[in-house]
This record gives structure tokens, C-alpha cells and sequence, in this order.
């Protein structure tokens, strides 16, 4: 038997959630990706909830959750970095910018570092191409980021 | 019906609107390769993701090759099978699918009787041009069921039967390109999994990925040991079947020879689980008259309907999602579990062995009752009242391993005083079975009259879900069957809402009942083989001289030595149970 705990106003944000989908299991998606805007990430907890309200398996949440590279089950920092790996990025020194990134915060992309401070992620084409390379930190742009400018964006953060 | 006419093969055939090119094909005398695909005819039980691509055709004015399992014929489609385009693309799929599979052929489980492995030896192939990386997912071993996912080879049948049919939801296919795979959420075991261990979905591997946890070798090791009394009990199910596995045709009871070649094992007793039937019949149909009678009489604290409780998957199934249900199901244990709580009591009393000495081993049709017979309401002191639980499919092993030429083995019979048995017990092995043996008997304890006609017609047959109402000399009591686990649901959830109108329901987790379970003889999908199962158990019945359980001269016994009676202290010790909440708890904080 799974016992599973969360904080009560948790459950009621993520019930309300399925109910702003009617519950319907065909909208298992879209629930996904709000409750992922809520709540960061989506542990098991949180499936196993969607699971329920939705009437579904929690294998089935599962395996659309480990099918779509957007959801995630690791916490995202507070402040999530995104080097965008599109072709124009790309072709301007993203990957050198993302191992900079890599060697600085000694995490991998999907990881995040201990401090809970920044997660590492790839994403493809923030419409940005004339700036590329492009950086996001959560909301904010950086464009045309080069290898040694990594140290200062991060130390914007931190004392944050 | 409406009709199309198509041309397959050079060949011009009439086939109903609708029909896919792989059943039209079928019709007209052309067996196309398949692999993904799976049905069981007329049970609403299909699986056609198309992925395959095995079964391509070559489609005339189409530009690419079509999966004929998932592509309707039309009128005047011309269809080439067999055409050097198909042929090739055939062969390269195949290639594809052997070039990440583990080539451990000799000593796989499922060798001999692995689709893959028809396929390749059928398409002839020889070698693998494409050197594929290869999986290397842990095993993961329960109770009943080991999971080898480097063989899977993603055809999602399991997945199928995991969640359309049974509405278990253990299973579902997980990650995405080379790393996906199917396994329970998060990827944890099956054992922490909502697994009923129902077992269909190993009835439907099409390869070594889905196995039973093999029992044998702990059963022939017992059988060695000669300080130990090995007696071995035979689920009804098993006699309609075991022949399959000796190539005699589907429907075949060999009862009589299945009892030899036990003797021939070295069992000392050769028992029978219908004589546990027939004491599941005396408590459960007298618990089932019991609750009946007090809810007449205005008791509130009787809950209706009462339900079967034979079936070890549905157990599981609703202890994980209806718990809210639990005391609904009658209390009794199962025949295997009866079986051996009898023994290890009543039968080692009578031998003068210590239950310790005395070995327990049980041939089902199934792999849920591998689980049942290691929870631990089943033991005392820690020793489990049924040792081992075999398939019927390992049950052929042995009996090959020893070699015992079955087919021409003469025919034995059961030993007394656990091997005596009615064609009520018989009839458990199906779907409608388990309540038809319970009219029988509350009829006739109930009215004092005997039974105007022993058989029970309105409860047979193969419907998923059946109903009828049986009168009991003026009580009318409705009875509801279901078998297959999302049938069942379709009840529960009734039952659950106060909208169930029945007094009594049976619930069967396998499509077929016991005929139909994850134990036995791989159909691969041919229903007719079940069909045939059925009406084996049904004559099994017919040519029994007793029907009725209340009428076992060696149960009427056993109460008289050392029960007492139906629902007494001692019945309730040894022969009920209780059940247990194992569904997500969910606490708010």
C-alpha cells in the first residue's frame, strides 16, 4: 500500500486544476502541463493525484510524463536556465555555452544543483534566432552569450 | 450485410464491409504473418496498434506497403502478399526486431513456444545483418510473474489486456525511442505495482518477456526428499487443457491420465481441488443463504450482493480498488487454499505427520495463486498451507522431464478421502460455474425440495457479462456473473453506487474463467480453444453420478469428523478469511 503525502492546499490547487478540464481523461496533457507551471515539476505524488481525478492509471500518467521530454520529475531551480539548442543557436556556439554552464554548476541538463538555485535544461527555438546564441534564466533573455560571459549571468544570481 | 469484393492473391473474394485485409485474407485460405496483432474472436479482445509491420501487403495504386491487420479491404482493392516487395520489407522488419533481442533461444522459458521465434524460423532466417545495441533492463521477479524486458519487443498486447480488458492499469508502455519499455509507474516493481497477478498478460506475450516464476525444480526437490509426505492437488481447469500440451485437440479431458502421471511423479496422494470446490459450495453457499435471510428479515448490517471469493486476481483486484468494498465478498477462502488448510489439518491428523512434513502442491490454471498461497493469512507458524502452486503449463514439464509418455498412460483415479469430488466442483473451471454449483446447493437447503433440473443453462456461456434470475421456490434471486477484470469493475462500481439490483455475483478475473487462465496452454488467441475447454468441463460435470456438493458422501464426512458444520467456529478458523486495503493512500497534511 503507497501512502502518499502532500500539503492539503497542494491537493485542492491540483484538484482544481482537473476540474478546470472537466476531469476528463482526455485532457490528461493539458492537466499535465499546468500542474507543472504550479508546481515546478511533477513527482509521483502529483501524478498519482492527476491519476485519481482523472480516472485513469497512474502507469498511463506515467508513461506520458516519461514520454515528453517538456515534463520533468526533478525540481526545477529557482531560477531555471535554458540554452536554446535550435539550429540558429546552435550553430553559434550553443553546446560551448551549455558545457560552460555544465562545468560551472557542476550538473547535467535535467539536474539541478543542491542549493536549488538553477536547474539545467536544453530547449529548441525561443524566436530569439537574431540574438542567438540565446540564454533564458527563468524569464529573462540573454542573447548572444559566449562561453565567458557564463561566470557573470550566474553571478547576478548569487545572493539571490 | 454489406458487402466488397477484393482480389488477394490473384484470388476474388466476397467479404463483409469492414473487414481488415489480415481476416479477409484468413477467409480465403492465405495466412499472412502476424506479430503485434491479437484477438480472441467474439470476446471483445483485440490488440492493433500496427506497429509491427510485419503483416505489410502491397496494395495496388497505394505507394507504400499497408499493415493488413489494420487496413479494411474495399471494393476492388487488389492485394499482393507475397510479392518480392513485401517479402523483403518483411524480412528487414524482422531483421529489425531480432537485431536488439537476446539470442538465448536454448535456454529461454518460452523456447518452443515463442511467436518471434515461429516467425524467424518460418521466414527462415538464418542470420542478422543489423548488429543493434542491446537492452539491459533489470529483471524484475514477483511473486507470480518475472518480467524480462530486453526480450519485449513493444507489441503492447500486455498493455492491452493490462488496461482495456482488465482495467488493472499496472502496465503502460514508458519512455520514448530505444529506452522504451513497458513496466508499472515510475518503473518500480510489479510487486509494489496494482499487479493482480492475473496473469493475462503473460497468456499473451508474444515472446519470453512475460513469464511465470517457475515452481518445478522446488517440486521435484520435495517429491526427492523422503522425509517428507507429498500430496498434490488438480484445479478443475487444468484437466480440459493439460492435453493441449501433448498435442490432443483442445476439449480433450484427461482427468484419468493426469491422475497416473501425478503417481508416476512420486505424489503419494493424488487429491483433487473440486473436493475443495465442493466445501467452498457448503460455506460460501451457506454464508450466501445466512446473509440472505437475516437482510430479508430487515438486519441493515447486511450488506447484498454477496460475492464470489474463489478467484485469487479478484481478490487482489478489488483489496487494491475497491477497498471501500471489502466486506462484501464472502469470506470463504478459495478451493486451493481450503484444500490446504484441510490437509494440512485434518489429513496430517489422519496420517500422524506434523504439518511441517507434509508437502502441499497445487497444478492450477493459474499464476495469481502462486501469490495467494504465500500471503500470510495462509501460514501458521510460518509454514504455508499450500507449498507450491504450479501452472498447468509447468505441470507438462515435469511430466515431459520425467519421461512419462502421457498420451498412452492408462487412466487413474483420484485418491480418498481429498480427492472425491462432484460435478458441482467440476464446473468451478468456468465462467457461471462457482454460482451454478452454489444454486445448486442453497436451492436445495434452502426449499428442503429437491432440484426440479441439476443444470443451470441461462447461467452458462461466454458472455463477458451475464445475468438471470433463479427462483427459489418463490424467492426470486438475481445473480450476476462477470469474468474478465473490466467487466467486473462494471459491476463494482454498481455495487459501490447502491445501484446493484443482484443477491449474488461471481467474478472470474480471466476471459473464460479458470479455462481462460494465465496458466494454462497458450491459446495464442484462437477462442475456439477456450469454446472448447468449456464444453469439456461442462461434460466433466455431466458424467459425474453426484452434482451437488451438500451430496459428497467424504464432505458430508469431514463435517461429521471434524467441522462440525457449515460456518462453525472451527469452519471459520480454517476455511475463511479476511481482506485487506491495499490501494494509494493519499494523506493531506
Amino acid at each position: 500500500m503507497a501512502i502518499i503525502k502532500l500539503p492539503e492546499c497542494k491537493v485542492n490547487q491540483l484538484k482544481e486544476i482537473c476540474k478546470s478540464f472537466n476531469n476528463d481523461s482526455g485532457e490528461l496533457i493539458n492537466v499535465l502541463h499546468k500542474a507543472q507551471d504550479v508546481f515546478g515539476y511533477l513527482p509521483a505524488e502529483v501524478q498519482e493525484i492527476v491519476a485519481k481525478e482523472l480516472n485513469v492509471s497512474v502507469a498511463h500518467v506515467y508513461g506520458v510524463v516519461s514520454f515528453y521530454s517538456f515534463f520533468t520529475m526533478t525540481p526545477k531551480g529557482r531560477y531555471p536556465i535554458s540554452i536554446c539548442m535550435g539550429t540558429a543557436c546552435y550553430v553559434r556556439g550553443a553546446e560551448k555555452v551549455l558545457d560552460e554552464f555544465r562545468r560551472e554548476l557542476g550538473v547535467q541538463v535535467g539536474e539541478s544543483t543542491p542549493d536549488g538555485r538553477h536547474s539545467l535544461a536544453c530547449l529548441r527555438c525561443v524566436g530569439a534566432c537574431g540574438l542567438a546564441p540565446v540564454v533564458m534564466v527563468g524569464e529573462k533573455v540573454y542573447g548572444r552569450v559566449a562561453p565567458e560571459d557564463v561566470k557573470g549571468i550566474l553571478a547576478e544570481y548569487a545572493n539571490l | 450485410m454489406e458487402t466488397v469484393k477484393f482480389t488477394i492473391d490473384k484470388k476474388t473474394i466476397e467479404v463483409e464491409k469492414g473487414t481488415t485485409v489480415l481476416n479477409a485474407a484468413k477467409k480465403a485460405g492465405i495466412d499472412i504473418p502476424s506479430l503485434c496483432y491479437f484477438s480472441l474472436d467474439g470476446m471483445k479482445i483485440e490488440n492493433k496498434p500496427g506497429g509491427c509491420r510485419v503483416c505489410v501487403v502491397e496494395v495496388e495504386g497505394r505507394r507504400n506497403l499497408a499493415p493488413a491487420c489494420a487496413t479494411e479491404v474495399t471494393d476492388g482493392m487488389v492485394v499482393r502478399t507475397n510479392s518480392m516487395r513485401v517479402l523483403n520489407a518483411r524480412r528487414t522488419v524482422l531483421e529489425l526486431i531480432l537485431s536488439d533481442h537476446p539470442f538465448d533461444c536454448l535456454v529461454c522459458a518460452k523456447s518452443g513456444n515463442c511467436e518471434l521465434q515461429s516467425l524467424a524460423h518460418r521466414m527462415g532466417v538464418r542470420e542478422i545483418p543489423y548488429q543493434g545495441a542491446q537492452s539491459t533492463y533489470r529483471k524484475d521477479t514477483s511473486p507470480s510473474i518475472i518480467r524480462d524486458v530486453d526480450k519485449c519487443i513493444m507489441c503492447r498486447r500486455c498493455e492491452m489486456m493490462c488496461n482495456d480488458v482488465q482495467t488493472v492499469g499496472a502496465l503502460s508502455a514508458i519512455n520514448r525511442g530505444f529506452m522504451a519499455v513497458v513496466a508499472p509507474a515510475f518503473e518500480m516493481n510489479l510487486e509494489k505495482s496494482p499487479c493482480t497477478y492475473c496473469g493475462q498478460c503473460v497468456a499473451v506475450c508474444p515472446t519470453g518477456a512475460l513469464t511465470e516464476v517457475d515452481h518445478t525444480r522446488d517440486v521435484i526437490s520435495a517429491l526427492a526428499d523422503p522425509t517428507k509426505t507429498v500430496i498434490v492437488q488438480t484445479a478443475p481447469a487444468v484437466r480440459a487443457a493439460l492435453g493441449e500440451e501433448f498435442g490432443l485437440e483442445p476439449g480433450t479431458l484427461v482427468t484419468g491420465k493426469m491422475v497416473t502421471a501425478l503417481r508416476e511423479l512420486g505424489f503419494d496422494y493424488v487429491f483433487d481441488t473440486d473436493f475443495a470446490a465442493d466445501l467452498t459450495i457448503m460455506e460460501e453457499g451457506t454464508e450466501l443463504l445466512d446473509r440472505l435471510s437475516r437482510y430479508l428479515n430487515g438486519d441493515k448490517s447486511i450488506k447484498l450482493p454477496i460475492l464470489t471469493s474463489c478467484c485469487p486476481a479478484w481478490v487482489n483486484f478489488f483489496e487494491h480498488n475497491f477497498p471501500e468494498l471489502k466486506d462484501v465478498p464472502s469470506t470463504a477462502r478459495s478451493p486451493q487454499q481450503m484444500f490446504g488448510s484441510i490437509a494440512k489439518s485434518y489429513f496430517a491428523k489422519k496420517l500422524g505427520i506434523d504439518r511441517k512434513d507434509l508437502v502441499v502442491v497445487s497444478i492450477m490454471p493459474c499464476l495469481a495463486k502462486k501469490y495467494e498461497c504465500q500471503r500470510d493469512e495462509f501460514k501458521v507458524d510460518g509454514n504455508p498451507d499450500v507449498d507450491f502452486s504450479i501452472s498447468t503449463r509447468e505441470l507438462a514439464n515435469l511430466i515431459k522431464l520425467a519421461n512419462i509418455d502421457f498420451n498412452s498412460l492408462p487412466d487413474g483415479d483420484f485418491d480418498h478421502p481429498l480427492g472425491e469430488s462432484t460435478g458441482a466442483g467440476v464446473i468451478f473451471g468456468t465462467t457461471g460455474g462457482v454460482i451454478e454449483a452454489a444454486v445448486r446447493t442453497a436451492y436445495e437447503l434452502h426449499t428442503k425440495k429437491p432440484l426440479p433440473k441439476i443444470t443451470f443453462e441461462e447461467l452458462r456461456g461466454l458472455e463477458g457479462l451475464r445475468s438471470a434470475t433463479i427462483d427459489f421456490d418463490g424467492l426470486k434471486l438475481n445473480i450476476g456473473i462477470a469474468h474478465g477484470l473490466g467487466n467486473a469493475r462494471k459491476l463494482l462500481e454498481d455495487v459501490r453506487d447502491g445501484k446493484s439490483q443482484f443477491h449474488a455475483i461471481e467474478i472470474m478475473a480471466c476471459p473464460g474463467g479458470c479455462i481462460g487462465g494465465g496458466g494454462q496452454p497458450l491459446h495464442h488467441g484462437d477462442a475456439s480453444i477456450l469454446r472448447a475447454r468449456q464444453k469439456a468441463i461442462y461434460q466433466e460435470d455431466a458424467n459425474k453420478p453426484i452434482r451437488k456438493s451438500h451430496e459428497n458422501p467424504y464432505i458430508i464426512k469431514l463435517y461429521e469428523e471434524f467441522l462440525g458444520k457449515p460456518l462453525s467456529e472451527k469452519s471459520h478458523h480454517l476455511l475463511h478469511t479476511h481482506y485487506f486495503d491495499k490501494s494509494t493512500q493519499i494523506i493531506v497534511e
